[in-house]
């Protein structure tokens, strides 16, 4: 970091290592482990790096605490939930023309949290790291960085709450917002909402669908029978 | 008997004669000292507060004292988003509170859901558990709606009737004061409504002449 001659912090932010810097030396540090750059590609490239989640708590330590790198402070932790989807692999180079065999597969869908971390001593950030589950389903299991991290100890559990992933190793995972009996999690995007619909004044679209299903709503072009 | 007429009884009043009747002066009492409950909810609660303050002073009408015990109470205002997680709490507080009762239901959250009605966490109306008696529009609502929404209902309970097939709920043996309270289910609340309180509107369409 560098200093002024009175040797005051400056006032502006320090523009953060480049992330394949970053990326180069976690691969260095925990050769075992994979950590992926996930590119964005749009205007902002808020870039951002996919960690192991079997190392995670330690590569967390390891950013936590390096020099140079020391994120110290998580801002925000959020779930995504990535359905499966059928993935069309380009036709390997080479190939024989025609080959069209095993062109599409199944990308079995999974849940993610990710992380926003910056630095409070050398005023640098966002790092954004990703960390995946196996799947949507029956491994929805990741490991707390609350040890690491105490911010994220209450949105680990909204999380929990809203998308169901189990974070092993938090403190106090409970649900957060919705109550301790309630099985569902509502931030799933094949999420279906229990079904009050019996009384919708001004149903439209799929609301007027789940609303007829309750009762016969009149619509504007009801014929009358003389 | 000859029953007195209103203007007779006007005229007795400028000769300084009060002649009235039980239900009056009983109604004419408890229409002004309602009683509201100290509970708010969302951001509708901000502006029952502003209605007790000087610039508006709900006082006016009788009902600046704000109970902080629900024993004390006749008046729920349901001031903002009834959450399904708090929906028991609510009817609770309800229960908890002595008949003669009333419930204002203020703002669109508080009647209908509002603006969170297609989410899956928030009660579609506080009338799916509670009898509401005034349902004050506004999102929020002016704190000049809630006095107007409070002198509805002190209009509603000077028309009350102390006797007879249509008395007043606390005058009645047939009702119960007790609601249940829904339990936290699984999925949603169980009973999603109380069926002896809320039942579906039937949408009736007239035939074009």
């Amino acid at each position: 970091m560098s200093r002024d001659k009175t040797g005051a912090k400056p006032l502006s932010l320090c523009p953060m290592e480049n992330l394949e810097t970053i990326q180069s030396q976690l691969s260095q540090a925990f050769s075992d482990a994979y950590i992926t750059l996930v590119p964005n590609p749009i205007l902002g490239a808020q870039s951002s790096l996919l960690i192991d989640p079997v190392h995670a708590v330690k590569i967390a330590n390891y950013l936590k605490t390096t020099p140079g790198l020391q994120f110290d402070y998580c801002s925000n932790v959020t779930g995504v939930d990535w359905l499966a989807k059928d993935i069309t692999e380009p036709i390997p180079a080479g190939s024989a023309p025609g080959t069209v065999a095993n062109l599409k597969r199944l990308h079995e869908g999974y849940l993610e949290a990710v992380y926003h971390l910056y630095s409070m001593q050398l005023g640098h950030g966002p790092l954004v790291l990703r960390l995946r589950t196996k799947n949507r389903t029956t491994d929805t299991t990741l490991p707390s960085l609350t040890p690491v991290w105490r911010s994220a100890e209450f949105q680990e559990r909204e999380i929990y709450d809203l998308f169901g992933i189990t974070f092993e190793g938090h403190p106090d995972l409970r649900r957060l917002l919705m109550w301790d009996e309630y099985k569902d999690f509502p931030m799933r995007k094949d999420y279906s909402e229990p079904d009050d619909y019996e009384w919708e004044p001004t149903a439209h679209g799929a609301i007027l669908t789940k609303a007829q299903a309750h009762q016969k709503i009149p619509t504007q072009t009801t014929e009358v029978i003389v | 008997m000859n029953t007195i007429t209103d203007e007779e009884k006007k005229e007795l009043r400028k000769a300084g004669v009060l002649v009235t009747s039980l239900e009056e002066i009983y109604n004419w009492g408890r229409s002004h000292s309602v009683w509201p409950l100290q509970f708010g909810l969302a951001c509708c609660a901000i502006e029952m507060i502003a209605a007790s303050m000087a610039r508006f002073d709900i006082a006016r009408f009788g009902s600046e004292v704000f109970r902080p015990s629900p024993r004390q109470a006749d008046l729920l205002i349901v001031s903002g988003t009834v959450t399904k997680k708090m929906a028991p709490q609510v009817i609770r507080l309800w229960n908890q509170m002595p008949e003669p009762k009333y419930c204002i239901a203020m703002g669109a959250c508080a009647i209908s859901g509002g603006p969170f009605r297609q989410g899956y966490n928030v009660l579609k109306g506080v009338d799916r558990f509670i009898p509401v008696d005034v349902y004050i529009p506004g999102c929020p609502p002016k704190p000049e709606a809630l006095l107007n929404g409070l002198i509805t209902l002190q209009e509603k309970i000077k028309n009350q009737k102390i006797s007879g097939d249509n008395a007043a709920r606390h005058l009645r043996s047939d009702t119960s004061c007790y609601y249940p309270v829904p339990r936290f289910g699984e999925h949603d609340l169980e009973p999603p409504y109380n069926p002896d309180v809320w039942k579906c509107p039937v949408i009736k369409q007239e035939p074009n002449p």
